[in-house]
């Protein structure tokens, strides 16, 4: 991502929780996943993962649990909890909205 | 996620926060591993992935410090990380963190001592219901100079009946007794208080153990009760409750015990041992008079009634009382009153006051000397903290924590100082157990508080003047500066210098409150009883009445008492007196008129102060015989119609005339002529003497108690146990009470005096050293600053002498400045101890001088060691010192 800005917080907040919808990640796989899904257009810098993972936790919105990944090391495994589910469907609704109020000025001619 | 999980994890993060920070290490480190695997993986070399994915991953370092930064109790972190701090570089310098550790503990303790002392006397309500409403009711005389008399029994009956205004009222007195010893205890003499049967109830005070007295048994013809304090209760009766409705003999009567009274009751005094009815106890004629005021009265305002209504309510009724006895000028013409609580410590609330205005001045003193200290402290670490500064520590972070470290040097002088401070309290309820409610001293919850806010408050005080001394931008300056340039170093010593001129300033006043009071106090000690003082022994003695109702005996007693006394060899002369010696006392006073002259006009009064003596009496304390001759031995007991009166009685009632040979009449049908004139003496040290007249001592017959005075020439006090063996064996059962040197009875008129001013004059000694101590310290910086400064002037040739005097007033200086500050403060402050001085001005120049010259000694003294020091420096070393 670029140069960070008021915007990136809140939304790495809404990517981080929508990437864990499906299932449990931990923070490499879901870096990994957010490069993928956006078409390498996002990339997110380990300085801005990892506190956002440590504060959705702290707030309740996801939890973790220690667990062998993939490659057989043991990592920390982040999932939804039922309060976060609920802030992402808030946050997608406030993002269609702020994104569809963004467009509207931009599309004038 | 569920509250109570939310809850565990909080709680974990507070406790397992040394796991949870591995775990972040582990959680990362597997991050970098997975990018070193990628970057192997897209085909770098095993040093380029790793070099790769360090680049990509950042200060890892930063990055921990940010993902902690989430979790929740970090504020807590911090804290305790400062404060680990703050006590590890306290440990590094120990000799500073003792010194003002010591000094912050002698500023709280002393102030938590005074409060906790302050509180309970002056300012917790009395332990009664309702106190509020409690007043106690005085008379004031017809002649306007006695507003607050004691009350008269007649009067009160008046009140009683006929007020509005009161829910109740009630009577009490005082009495003193022979205590009967059972088995092999020794007789005791005890201070009693009489009081009606509605007093314990209308304070709502219960007794411990038993009950309080009945209506029936507070009546003349009921058969005696009393009731014991808890203190005599365990410590003569063993704490055994069998003693209820046991007897035991007061003066040789038996009275039934009815109750114990708690611990905590001490009314009137503290001295009073156990209390009587005071109807069945007091003769009649005493307790119905109506101008003999003896009695102390305490009334319960109905609720909504203001002290004034009533007190105009009850002087109505004291009026008309007045008025029907038009020729009795003793009768009280109006009725004043007093909160209770007031009417018990009034008299002692400013002195009280004055001590905690000295111990507040004490802690800033200390205050201000540990800033200074601190300052110092910061001046020498001001290369660490600009270091600290530029490598991203905020200021704000570096205020916190030098507040910090303020806070650890305050609580742990706090802790100190209130073990102090419990040691002082301790000492100070034995040495002054007569005092006021001295059984309510003690320490609790509030005072407990009141420390730990002292503790903030000084570390707070402390910490922001040394943080405030901080010079914070100038950086680059300080990272920089030479030890030739001191610029900053220059604010700061400016800042000490000030610190400095304000503790000068407060020891001033303390050293000149000291002075006034240590002065008042000698002139109190010094001023003449008007007897001999020296070498003089006193003791009490009570016949009971049961065994000796004859006059004849107790005249026998007394006789042959006085004989073998006078023939015990050391004892030059004794004599007998009644009520008391001079220096203990009013006494009592009594009405008279003189044989001869046309009676006074309506509503005059005319009184002195009485005694009863015998004729060795004078001769035995050294009162001298001016005029005419002492009582003559040959009279016939129970006959005696001599008297003799004092120069300030002749001198008011007889103004040029002789007044030997003519008669005066006094408290009975009785003419009594005048054969002598004995010079005056003092009742209390600080009073003018007062119209005072002598009768014999057998002159009446209801008394039956004497002091014994013994004069001899050598140290009297070895007599004491030989006479009270005397006494014991002619009567086994008569104890001796009171029992002093006439030196001692002086010490004790005079001992609040000596207690105030002898605290005073300690706290202000201890100012004194710390303004000294903090004088030198402010002077050593100064030269250490300018060390290279000296050295440069000495190498140019300047002369040791001058160096030396340079030094000494710039060191002067600040000490000049205080004593201006603390002279022209104490004009203000003096004023508010006047009622506290006797004989002395509250500007007494003598007592200013000799402050300001010793201050001056002082500082001159303390700054003489660094200025001596530094006009010694060797030039070349001070040149070269960095």
């Amino acid at each position: 991502m670029g140069k960070p800005n008021d915007l990136v917080q809140g939304t790495l907040d809404l990517l981080i929780l929508k990437t864990l919808r499906l299932e449990p990640m931990h923070g490499w796989a879901i870096g990994k996943r957010i490069q993928q899904v956006s078409g390498e257009v996002l990339q997110v810098q380990q300085g801005s993962l990892y506190p956002a993972l440590h504060r959705l936790e702290q707030q309740g919105w996801i939890k973790a649990k220690w667990a062998e990944s993939e490659t057989g090391r043991q990592a920390k495994f982040y999932s939804l909890t039922a309060a976060g589910r609920k802030q992402l469907e808030s946050e997608t609704a406030n993002w269609a909205r702020l994104s569809a109020a963004i467009d509207l000025i931009v599309d004038e001619a | 996620m569920r509250w109570h999980t939310k809850l565990q994890m909080r709680i974990a993060m507070l406790f397992k926060r040394g796991q949870a920070a591995s775990r972040l290490d582990d959680e990362l480190r597997f991050h970098l591993d997975r990018q070193i695997a990628e970057n192997l993986a897209a085909g770098m070399s095993a040093e380029e992935a790793r070099y790769a994915a360090l680049q990509s991953f950042g200060n890892p370092a930063l990055l921990r410090e940010q993902a902690r930064a989430t979790w929740s109790w970090t504020w807590l972190e911090l804290l305790s990380h400062d404060i680990c701090y703050a006590v590890r570089t306290l440990i590094k310098t120990p000799g500073f963190a003792i010194i003002a550790i010591l000094v912050m503990a002698l500023g709280i303790g002393a102030n938590v001592a005074m409060f906790t002392i302050v509180r309970a006397v002056l300012l917790k309500p009395l332990p009664f219901k309702d106190p509020g409403n409690l007043v106690r009711l005085y008379e004031q005389s017809s002649d306007g100079k006695f507003p607050f008399n004691d009350s008269a029994g007649g009067v009160f009956a008046e009140w009683k009946q006929q007020n509005k205004s009161f829910s109740d009222m009630a009577l009490a007195g005082y009495a003193g007794y022979n205590l009967s010893g059972a088995g092999d205890q020794l007789p005791e003499g005890v201070r009693a208080g009489v009081f009606s049967a509605n007093f314990l109830p209308m304070l709502g005070v219960q007794p411990a153990l038993g009950r309080n007295f009945t209506e029936d048994e507070d009546k003349p013809s009921a058969n005696p009760t009393v009731m014991l304090s808890w203190g005599l209760w365990k410590r003569r009766f063993g704490g055994n409750p069998a003693i209820l409705n046991q007897t035991i003999l007061l003066n040789a009567k038996p009275y039934t015990v009815v109750g114990v009274l708690p611990a905590w009751f001490a009314y009137p005094n503290a001295a009073v041992q156990l209390w009587t009815p005071i109807y069945q106890n007091e003769p009649h004629d005493e307790i119905t008079a109506i101008d003999s005021h003896d009695f102390l009265a305490i009334g319960r305002l109905k609720p909504g009634v203001r002290s004034a209504q009533a007190m105009a309510d009850l002087t109505l009724i004291t009026r008309r009382l007045h008025n029907q006895h038009l020729d009795d000028p003793f009768v009280s013409i109006s009725a004043t009153s007093r909160p209770l609580l007031d009417s018990l410590v009034g008299n002692i609330r400013t002195p009280l006051y004055v001590l905690l205005a000295a111990t507040g001045c004490v802690l800033l003193i200390a205050c201000l000397n540990v800033a200074n200290l601190l300052v110092a402290r910061a001046a020498a670490r001001k290369k660490e903290h600009a270091i600290r500064t530029a490598m991203g520590g905020g200021r704000l972070r570096l205020l916190r924590q030098q507040l910090m470290e303020s806070l650890v040097l305050s609580s742990a002088g706090g802790t100190v100082g209130l073990l102090l401070a419990t040691g002082v309290i301790r000492w100070f309820v034995s040495t002054r157990p007569e005092m006021v409610r001295v059984e309510t001293i003690h320490m609790d919850g509030v005072v407990a508080v009141f420390a730990a806010a002292l503790i903030v408050l000084c570390a707070i005080f402390a910490g922001l003047i040394s943080a405030f001394s901080n010079n914070g931008g100038q950086i680059l300056a300080t990272l920089q500066e030479s030890s030739r340039a001191n610029s900053a170093g220059q604010s700061r010593a400016r800042l000490r210098a000030a610190l400095l001129s304000l503790e000068v300033g407060l020891t001033v006043m303390l050293l000149i409150g000291a002075g006034l009071l240590m002065k008042s106090y000698a002139r109190l000690r010094s001023s003449d009883l008007g007897c001999t003082t020296q070498n003089v022994l006193k003791m009490d003695l009570t016949l009971p009445v049961a065994r000796y109702s004859q006059q004849a005996q107790r005249d026998s007693f007394f006789d042959t008492l006085l004989e073998k006394v006078r023939n015990t060899s050391g004892v030059k002369a004794a004599g007998f007196v009644f009520p008391v010696v001079p220096g203990d006392g009013y006494g009592g006073d009594n009405g008279f008129e003189i044989v001869g002259r046309p009676p006074l006009p309506q509503g005059k009064q005319q009184y002195a102060m009485h005694r009863w003596a015998d004729s060795g009496y004078f001769g035995a304390i050294g009162i001298p015989i001016l005029r005419g001759h002492t009582f003559d031995d040959n009279q016939k007991p129970g006959h005696a119609t001599e008297a003799i009166i004092s120069q300030e009685f002749a001198r008011v009632t007889f103004p040029g005339e002789d007044p030997i040979g003519k008669q005066l009449r006094s408290n009975g049908p009785g003419v009594f002529t005048i054969v002598g004139v004995v010079g005056d003496t003092r009742f209390d040290a600080s009073e003018p003497p007062r119209p005072m007249m002598y009768f014999p001592l057998d002159a009446t017959d209801d008394m039956n108690g004497a002091v014994l005075v013994v004069h001899s020439d050598r140290d009297v006090t070895q007599f004491a146990i030989p006479i009270q063996r005397i006494v014991a064996e002619m009567d086994r059962d008569l104890p001796v009470s009171d029992v002093l040197t006439m030196d001692q009875v002086v010490g004790k008129n005079t001992m609040d005096a000596s207690f105030d001013a002898t605290l005073l004059l300690v706290f202000a000694a201890l100012s004194l050293v710390l303004a000294a101590v903090g004088l030198f310290g402010v002077l050593s910086y100064i030269v250490a600053q300018r060390t290279s400064e000296i050295g440069i002037r000495i190498a140019l040739g300047a002369r040791r002498e001058q160096v030396l005097r340079k030094l000494l007033l710039d060191g002067l200086r600040p000490a000049l400045f205080g004593l201006a500050l603390g002279l022209a403060a104490s004009v203000g402050a003096a004023r508010l101890i006047q009622s506290m001085l006797y004989a002395t001005q509250p500007l007494d120049p003598a007592v200013f001088a000799v402050v300001s010259a010793m201050l001056l000694l002082v500082a001159a003294l303390a700054c003489l060691v660094p200025a001596w020091r530094a006009s010694r420096l060797d030039p070349m070393q001070a040149l070269r010192t960095e």
